[in-house]
Parts: C-alpha cells; sequence; structure tokens
C-alpha cells in the first residue's frame, strides 16, 4: 500500500493553513508522514487546540476556595465538603447531531459521560440543552424525536438520570441544531484521577470497544487518497453502544479502587491520537504505541486511521508498571478488550509503530506548547444598531390579553416539556428530590444530608441583541435558578456555540458573551471550570444566534430546605422579590418574537451587586423555611411566570388572584408580559409574611405584596383572567400539538 | 435474613434495589454476579432493572442463558421469593418461570413516570397485607413494557388470582386511559402459580422513601420481610 505524498495542498485539505504546515516542518525537521500530518491536523483543530477561543477564556475566573480542578482536564472538579466534590461538564455535539439525530445526540451523552467518570465519578445526573429550528420547519420534527430518543436511549440504558434542560426553538437553528450536553459525578477526593502519563516504563494499556474506522475525521478526502482500494465514504458520525459504556463504566470504577494505574483519559475527539499525546503533555513525558496491538473492528486498517479513528467507548490508561494482570483481570471479568499498546518513555517523544517500522515520532511539548493561538478580529456588526432599535408604541395591543397568555404558555418555548422529559428516565439511582419541570433539578447525595441543584440556560435571543448583556443574564439566570430552590452556586460549566471565528462579527459576539459571562462569574463569585467551544455553527454563511450556554451547579448543605417553583398551598401569600427591578423591557422578550414576530431592541439590563443581594436572600429565606415556593421572572414576563407557579406543581392546577406589580396606567400587555432580569415570584404561609418583610430589608431587596393562591383562576387584576385548568392544557399539549407530534 | 440482588452485565437498577433494601428497609443484602451458579444462603432474591446486554436482542433473552438464572430457578421451586423488576420482569418471562412476553410500549416511546396500580392479589410474599383493591403510587421506566399473552392465559391468569397488579387511575379503576404502555389487560405484574414469584414492570425500590415523591414501594419489600419472619418463625 502507497501512502499519498504529504505537501502543503494535503495539509490544506486537512485544514492546516500553509502557516500552521510550516509550523509542522520547523518543529519536525522535514515532512512529515501522512500519519503525523493527520496528528497534527486533529491536535490543531479548532475543536482540539482551542485556537480561536484561548485569549478570550482566560478572562474567566477559574479558581475559588472550593475548585479541586479548573478547565484543561477532562471535567471540572469542585468540593462539596465531608471529602467529597462534583464532577462535571458539558459538551456540545451539534454538528454530529443535525447529521443523524439519534447518533450524533446519543454519542454526545456518551462523551460526555466519560469524560466524568475518567476522572473517578460515578455519574449521577445529566442534563442538555436543545436548540432546534422553527417548529414548522419540515426537519424539525424529525430532529427533535431522533436527539430526544438519541438522549434517551444512550441515557437510559446506562442508567444515569437525565433530570433537567432546556429546549428552545428558533429559526436561526433551522440549518444547525444545538446539542449540549451535561453530566455530573460525585468523587471521594482520595479517587479523583487525572489524564497523566506519568512514571517511565509504565504500560499504556487500551480498554473497551475494538477500534473501527468509524468518525475519522477527514470527511472531506475520498478514502481512496490514502488506500488505492476505493472504499466507500464512512459516514463521519459515530454509532453509540451505551451497554459497553456501562460495562466500561462499571469496570473504570472498580480499576479505580484499586491503586493500580497513574492516570486515565477517554478516547474522545482525535481518539487515540488526543488521548495519548494530552497525557504525555501532561505528565512531561514520552511514549511509544504499537497500533498492531490495538484492538481492531476492521481489517486492513492504516496507522491514520488508527491514529484518528473516533469508535466509541474506548478509554487509554497508564498503569503501574507490573499490574498489568490486575487491569486485565477487571475487564475480562467486564467482557471487554484490554491490550497493553506501549510505555511512557522519558525522551518527550510520542512514537508510533505500525508493521515494524515508525510511522510517526513528534516531540510533544512541541505539538502541544507551540499550537496556534490566534487572536482573531472582531468587530461589532454593521446591522447591530438597526437591530436594537425598537419602538414599542408602535406594537399593536392584542385584543384580548387573555388569549394572547394562552397563547404564550403553550408556544413550545414555554410549553411543558413532558413529551421530551418522560422518553429519559429521570429517576433512577434515586437521587433525584425535585423532578424536571421546576426551575432548577435537586439530587440528593446518599451519605449526607446535602443536594445538588442543577440549571441549565441561555437566553439567545438576549444574546444575538447585546452578547455582553446576554452572556451576563445567562450566567446570572443560571445561578437564580440554583438560588430559586434554595442552593449556593459552586461552579458552572459553559457550552459556547457560535459562528464562523473567522468572522470579524462572529468574533466580537465571542469576545462580548465571555466578558459579560466573566463579569457575572465575578460579581457573583462563581468559577468557571469546565467546558467547550464549538464554532462554525453555520450553514450557507447563515450563522446560529450567539448561545453561551451555561450549567450552573449548586449546593444546598441541608437538602430538606430545597424550594421549588410551583405554588404549594392555598391561602399562601404570593409576593414579587426584586419588584424594583421591573420595567418595560420589550427587547428580545418572547412576546415580542411570538406575538409580533420580531427579535428586536436591547434586551433588560442586568444589576450585579442586586443580583448578588437577591440570590443570597433567596438561600436565607429557603433556610430558614420562611417561603414555599420561589421561581424567577424569565421569558413571558410576570404573567407567564406566575402561570408557572400556578400550573406546574406536581398536584394539579391551582389559581391565584394577585395585583398587576406595574403602576396602573401601564400598557397592560406590556406590564403581563415585559422581561426583567432580578425579580423573582414568592409564595409563603401568612404566617412567615413579617420575618420574610424582615428579611428583605435585611438584604435590601424591595418585595410586594401582590395577592393570594387559591381559587379556580388565575386572575391578574384588571388585566386579565383565565381558568387555570383551562391554562394547563394549553400549556401540557402545547409542545407536541406545536411540532405535530402524537401526545 | 439475607436478600440478594442479581447484577448482569447492563443491570443498572441494583444499586437501587441493594440501598432500598439495605439502607431503607434494613435488611441484608449483597451483589450476585450472574456467573455465580449457587444461591445457597439467600432467603429473598431480587432480579433489577437493567438493560441487560443493552436489550439488544430481545429484552432478558440474553440473561436468561446466565448461569445464575439456573439457581433461580432452584430457589423458586423451593418456594423462595423472587421478585423480578422491570428488565428482571422480562428476563422471568424469557426464562419461562412466568408466562407471557413484553413487546413496544404501544407509544414507540420510552416512557419515565409515576403511574397508579391497583392490587390483585395479596398472595404473594411481596403482597401479602396488601389487600386487593388497593392503590399503590409507583413509577414506571421502560421501552418495552407491553404485556403479551394469548388469551387462554391471560383468563388463566386471572382465574388461578396471578394478576398481582394493573395499571389504574389515581382512583383505582382499570381503565384504558391509565394503561401507559398498551399491556394487555392493563397488567404491570404477575405472579408464577404459587405466588412465590413475581415479575412487574413498576418500580417499588425507586419509591421507598416519601423524599422521593412516594413510599408506596416500600410496602412490597415490607411484606417480604414480614413473610420470610413468619416463615422462619
Amino acid at each position: 500500500m502507497k501512502e499519498k505524498p504529504v505537501t502543503s495542498f494535503l495539509a490544506r485539505e486537512h485544514g492546516l493553513s500553509d502557516a500552521e504546515y510550516g509550523k509542522v516542518l520547523e518543529i519536525l525537521g522535514r515532512v512529515p508522514t501522512l500519519t503525523e500530518l493527520g496528528i497534527f491536523s486533529v491536535m490543531w483543530s479548532e475543536h482540539c487546540s482551542y485556537k480561536s477561543s484561548r485569549v478570550h477564556l482566560k478572562k474567566f475566573p477559574t479558581k475559588g476556595p472550593r475548585v479541586l480542578q479548573g478547565p484543561g482536564e477532562n471535567a471540572g472538579i469542585v468540593d462539596i465538603g465531608e471529602g467529597l466534590a462534583v464532577v462535571f461538564k458539558m459538551e456540545s455535539h451539534n454538528h454530529p447531531s443535525f447529521i443523524e439525530p439519534y447518533q450524533g445526540a446519543a454519542t454526545g451523552v456518551g462523551g460526555i459521560l466519560r469524560d466524568v467518570f475518567t476522572m473517578g465519578a460515578r455519574p449521577i445526573a445529566s442534563l442538555n440543552s436543545l436548540r432546534f429550528g422553527r417548529p414548522e420547519h419540515p426537519r424539525t420534527r424529525y430532529l427533535v424525536s431522533g436527539v430526544v430518543s438519541g438522549i434517551a436511549g444512550y441515557g437510559n440504558c446506562i442508567g444515569v438520570p437525565t433530570v433537567g434542560g432546556e429546549v428552545s426553538f428558533d429559526e436561526c437553528y433551522d440549518g444547525n441544531i444545538l446539542v449540549n450536553a451535561f453530566t455530573l459525578g460525585v468523587v471521594r477526593h482520595e479517587r479523583i484521577w487525572l489524564g497523566t502519563a506519568a512514571g517511565v516504563g509504565n504500560p499504556v494499556v487500551y480498554v473497551g470497544s475494538k477500534t473501527g474506522r468509524d468518525g475519522i475525521h477527514g470527511a472531506t478526502m475520498a478514502s481512496g487518497e490514502f488506500d488505492e482500494k476505493s472504499e466507500e465514504k464512512r459516514p463521519t458520525v459515530q454509532v453509540g453502544d451505551p451497554f459497553t459504556e456501562k460495562l466500561l463504566l462499571e469496570a473504570c470504577l472498580e480499576l479505580m479502587r484499586t491503586d493500580a494505574i497513574v492516570g486515565i483519559q477517554d478516547m474522545g475527539a482525535a481518539g487515540l491520537t488526543s488521548s495519548s499525546f494530552e497525557m504525555a503533555s501532561r505528565a512531561g513525558t514520552g511514549f511509544v504505541m504499537d497500533l498492531d496491538r490495538v484492538p481492531q473492528r476492521e481489517e486492513g486498517m492504516t496507522p491514520y486511521e488508527l491514529m484518528l479513528s473516533e469508535s466509541q467507548e474506548r478509554m487509554l490508561i497508564v498503569a503501574k508498571k507490573g499490574r498489568e494482570g490486575e487491569v486485565r483481570e477487571i475487564f475480562e471479568k467486564w467482557d471487554l478488550d484490554v491490550s497493553v499498546i506501549g510505555e511512557v518513555t522519558g525522551d518527550g517523544i510520542g512514537r508510533v509503530r505500525w508493521r515494524g517500522k515508525v510511522v510517526a515520532e513528534i516531540p510533544i511539548a512541541a505539538l502541544t506548547d507551540q499550537a496556534p493561538v490566534y487572536d482573531r478580529p472582531a468587530e461589532r456588526p454593521e446591522g447591530q444598531d438597526a437591530l436594537q432599535r425598537l419602538d414599542p408604541a408602535g406594537l399593536p395591543a392584542p385584543s384580548d390579553l387573555g388569549e394572547t397568555w394562552v397563547r404564550l404558555m403553550s408556544c413550545p418555548e414555554m410549553a411543558d416539556k413532558k413529551w421530551v422529559y418522560r422518553q429519559y428516565d429521570h429517576m433512577i439511582r434515586t437521587n433525584t428530590l425535585v423532578l424536571p419541570g421546576s426551575d432548577a433539578a435537586v439530587l440528593r447525595v446518599k451519605g449526607t444530608g446535602k443536594g445538588i441543584a442543577l440549571s441549565v440556560d441561555c437566553n439567545s435571543r438576549y444574546c444575538s441583541l447585546d452578547p455582553f448583556v446576554g452572556g451576563m443574564i445567562a450566567v446570572c439566570e443560571s445561578a437564580r435558578n440554583v438560588a430559586c430552590s434554595g442552593a449556593e452556586p459552586i461552579g458552572l460549566s459553559d457550552c459556547l456555540n457560535f459562528g464562523n471565528p473567522e468572522k470579524p462579527e462572529v468574533m466580537w459576539q465571542f469576545r462580548s458573551a465571555i466578558e459579560g459571562m466573566a463579569k457575572a462569574c465575578e460579581a457573583l463569585g462563581v468559577p468557571v471550570v469546565s467546558g467547550n467551544v464549538s464554532f462554525y455553527n453555520e450553514t450557507m454563511g447563515k450563522g446560529i444566534h450567539p448561545t453561551p450556554t451555561v450549567a450552573m451547579v449548586g449546593l444546598l448543605e441541608d437538602a430538606s430546605k430545597r424550594r421549588v417553583q410551583g405554588f404549594s398551598a392555598e391561602g399562601d401569600l404570593i409576593l414579587l422579590a426584586g419588584a424594583d427591578r421591573l420595567g418595560l423591557h420589550l427587547g428580545g422578550s418572547l412576546y415580542l418574537k411570538e406575538v409580533h414576530g420580531k427579535v428586536a431592541g436591547t434586551p433588560p439590563p442586568v444589576d450585579l451587586a442586586h443580583e448578588k443581594r437577591l440570590q443570597e436572600f433567596l438561600r436565607e429565606a429557603a433556610a430558614a423555611d420562611l417561603v414555599a415556593s420561589a421561581h424567577d421572572l424569565s421569558e413571558g414576563g410576570f404573567a407567564c411566570a406566575l402561570a408557572e407557579s400556578c400550573i406546574s406543581r406536581p398536584g394539579g392546577a391551582i389559581g391565584a388572584r394577585v395585583l398587576s406589580p406595574f403602576p396602573e396606567a401601564t400598557r397592560p400587555d406590556f406590564a403581563m408580559f415585559s422581561e426583567c432580569q432580578g425579580a423573582v415570584l414568592l409564595s409563603c404561609p401568612p404566617s412567615k409574611r413579617d420575618a420574610l418583610l424582615d428579611l428583605s430589608r435585611r438584604f435590601r431587596i424591595t418585595i410586594m405584596e401582590l395577592g393570594v393562591v387559591g381559587g379556580e383562576h388565575i386572575d391578574i387584576e384588571g388585566l386579565a383572567r383565565v381558568g387555570a385548568a383551562e391554562l394547563r392544557t394549553a400549556w401540557s399539549e402545547g409542545f407536541a400539538t406545536a411540532l405535530g407530534l402524537e401526545g | 435474613m439475607k436478600t440478594a440482588v442479581l447484577v448482569f452485565p447492563g443491570s443498572n437498577c441494583d444499586h437501587d434495589a441493594y440501598h432500598a433494601l439495605k439502607h431503607v428497609i434494613g435488611v441484608d443484602a449483597a451483589f450476585v454476579w450472574h456467573k455465580e451458579s449457587s444461591l445457597d444462603g439467600f432467603d429473598a432474591v431480587v432480579i433489577p432493572g437493567g438493560f441487560t446486554y443493552g436489550d439488544y436482542l430481545r429484552s432478558g433473552a440474553m440473561a436468561k442463558l446466565s448461569p445464575v438464572m439456573g439457581a433461580v430457578r432452584r430457589f423458586a421451586e423451593g418456594g423462595g421469593p423472587v421478585i423480578g423488576i422491570c428488565n428482571g420482569f422480562q428476563i422471568l418471562l424469557e426464562a419461562g418461570l412466568l408466562p407471557g412476553a413484553m413487546i413496544v410500549n404501544d407509544s414507540l416511546r420510552f416512557i419515565c413516570d409515576y403511574v397508579h396500580l391497583r392490587a390483585g392479589t395479596d398472595r404473594t410474599p411481596f403482597t401479602r397485607g396488601i389487600p386487593e383493591g388497593t392503590v399503590l403510587k409507583i413509577p414506571v421506566a421502560h421501552y418495552q413494557g407491553n404485556y403479551y399473552a394469548d388469551e387462554p392465559t391471560l383468563s388463566g391468569l386471572e382465574e388461578r388470582r396471578q394478576v398481582v397488579f394493573r395499571y389504574c387511575d389515581p382512583e383505582g379503576e382499570v381503565t384504558s386511559a391509565s394503561n401507559p404502555n398498551g399491556s394487555a389487560r392493563n397488567i404491570a405484574g404477575i405472579c408464577n402459580e404459587a405466588g412465590n414469584v413475581l415479575g412487574m414492570m413498576p418500580h417499588p425500590e425507586r419509591c421507598t422513601e416519601e423524599v422521593l415523591g412516594s413510599a408506596d414501594g416500600r410496602r412490597l419489600f415490607d411484606a417480604m420481610v414480614a413473610w420470610l419472619g413468619e416463615r422462619t418463625a
């Protein structure tokens, strides 16, 4: 078999620029082999090297007293006390999910699970953030069904509950859906494992599934170029096998209870290449690997293919010398392949052998440290000012506000997502204390009294109008959701989904969003401990809204103090905390989009100092049992938040009678559906009223008493009144109806 | 008193069953790997839920071939209490310890939700003290929970009081609207003729504590403990 000669042309086909290829020649001092070219191209790809984002990602605060592991490892780790820590990360699987929704989403879940258990943690919960095109787009229904069943198929089988998430729809995702998957695991401090290849002479062990040709990156290249036998083009989407991953999970955790290993890493993107080079890079070592010893699913695989395959459910382990037998015994018990494929060396070179000859020999430090870094030009788009112009007075007022209210509550962004989460096993492992459907999911940590609250958020309309403020809001809102449940945010992971970074306006969006997020993180004292960047979310030159999704992790020292968004009892008082944050903010609102067909204006303003006080107040109110429920005002404004508290309770709908928190002269539709940042709808038993008001004064939070829970109607006096049951029905059925799915 | 929680490749409710037995009910429990061929020393057997062998063939069709299933058969023949939950029920069906089969839910989708069950007989070790007509709130989580058997088998099950649970509404009415998966005659759980082997799709181990939304599942395990206590007394 002859390899195609490596040239700058072939390098360009691999996505390396001429300058980058020049650097490869300089590092090696010769022309690379095809395998080496493949290795450089994946290691220096945007996905693995973060070359366009690195300079901006540095702006995030990543340290804190609880942070045990920040960005740079497979996942972030945050201490939760009593010798325990949580390990979590979110990652995108956007492109594959658009091509093949079931497998794309499934392998997204599989990949993020491995990132967590490779660090020694048992995964206890997953979340996801999904964005699709318009509900009426001909492909949307197929994509929604496929993605949801893919997530269900993988997560349910491996037995990790999917406890929450978000699903929304916008035209900008018609050609580029977003599938962001998050997993959290729990680990004892002394059981944390890192991806390091330390100890010269230690064996490098391959475990898990066999390697096939799936997911090899060179999707653009005909395979004939590196094999004279013209092969069929393989789909670039990998195929998931959750059963094997379950075995891999149990085998890895069993192995990690021994001390037979030094380091372990998932073979994720760029497979054997990234795992081996990254582990050696972290340890400052080298390695030699013999590709003939890699368990293979297909015949005749080339070294290029073996190094670049993204076959799923594989791990690379560096064991202690002489302890290979223990590794073998455990993986054989679980019917998994295990093979010693190489060893750690001290010369800093990654050396790959195949059929008796060296096919790659790369200085590891140069490969990782000299990876390209770009500070790409950024420029505010010309159309941004026009986008931000909005004249609310010119909007026609709806004739029937009650009807508009029902319509908003049943639109797919707002409607009950039960059709989705009923397909996810959200109860397995018996930790889920707050089931899907509240602001945050809450899980208990068995063996302690603690709870973990989780929320994933991003309002991408806000981000498209003002990425800086939108970025701040993504952080504030996810932290507020966690605070509503009574928890303290202790860390976050993000998925930064953007268009083509080579476009200055996209780079401006990216930079602005990061700066906004970083500012909010600083103000709220929440570190970013892991995350992922997904660029090039563009089809036919049209980019998505900037979508920096935030997954917030909160800690409840006492899980019994958790709160939900739904009202609890008839006769409870309804109050609005942060009432001075209200305003006539129509910019980017759900009302503006759903009813008036516009995404325009500016997002509601954020006051970070207020936000911090508000969240402390919410936690204190929950801890002191002063509130029965807490729900933040977000999409759909006051009226939709009130409706959700009435109808999203597990016990069925309940009514409420309240005053409008807006001045009487306010235009009624604006009073109902204006959006704001920093206001939370509370309910409390009358006996707690005085203490709650006292507490609000202590935190300088403006609180307004609005009304009472009860009755069969949801009544905002002077504005609108609808039957609670009617609203609940519209909200329950809205999602399936809008998408034409069976209920 | 010691309970065995079987572990097959792909079992994933094994930890939940263990937790419920050991930490909530307070009976001794131990995991038993599927390659074991003896259940000596155990007083009850739990076959937990999951996706044994990925359910890539029919659910339970591979697991029934594991060595431990021979021991389960002998244990059952000796009158010992056996409960198969979800995938465990499917394994019992495939192994022929219970009659009938499972097909895909009529919605063709996985369902995870709380449902209501109407107790049909108190003659099993797990329902002793739960009178016929009692309504329990217990969650389901399955893709293939649509119970199927031919008409004579179904009638036989009813005549011999082998229908242990049916899906019902909160008031205990067995209606087609309360049937989550299309199961024949709303059947959620059945026992063998002797009554000591119970298979059920809903997950009692997931609801043994009020904080999880229901503690009704606890009643099955409490009944089992009481039954075993009487037997040894």
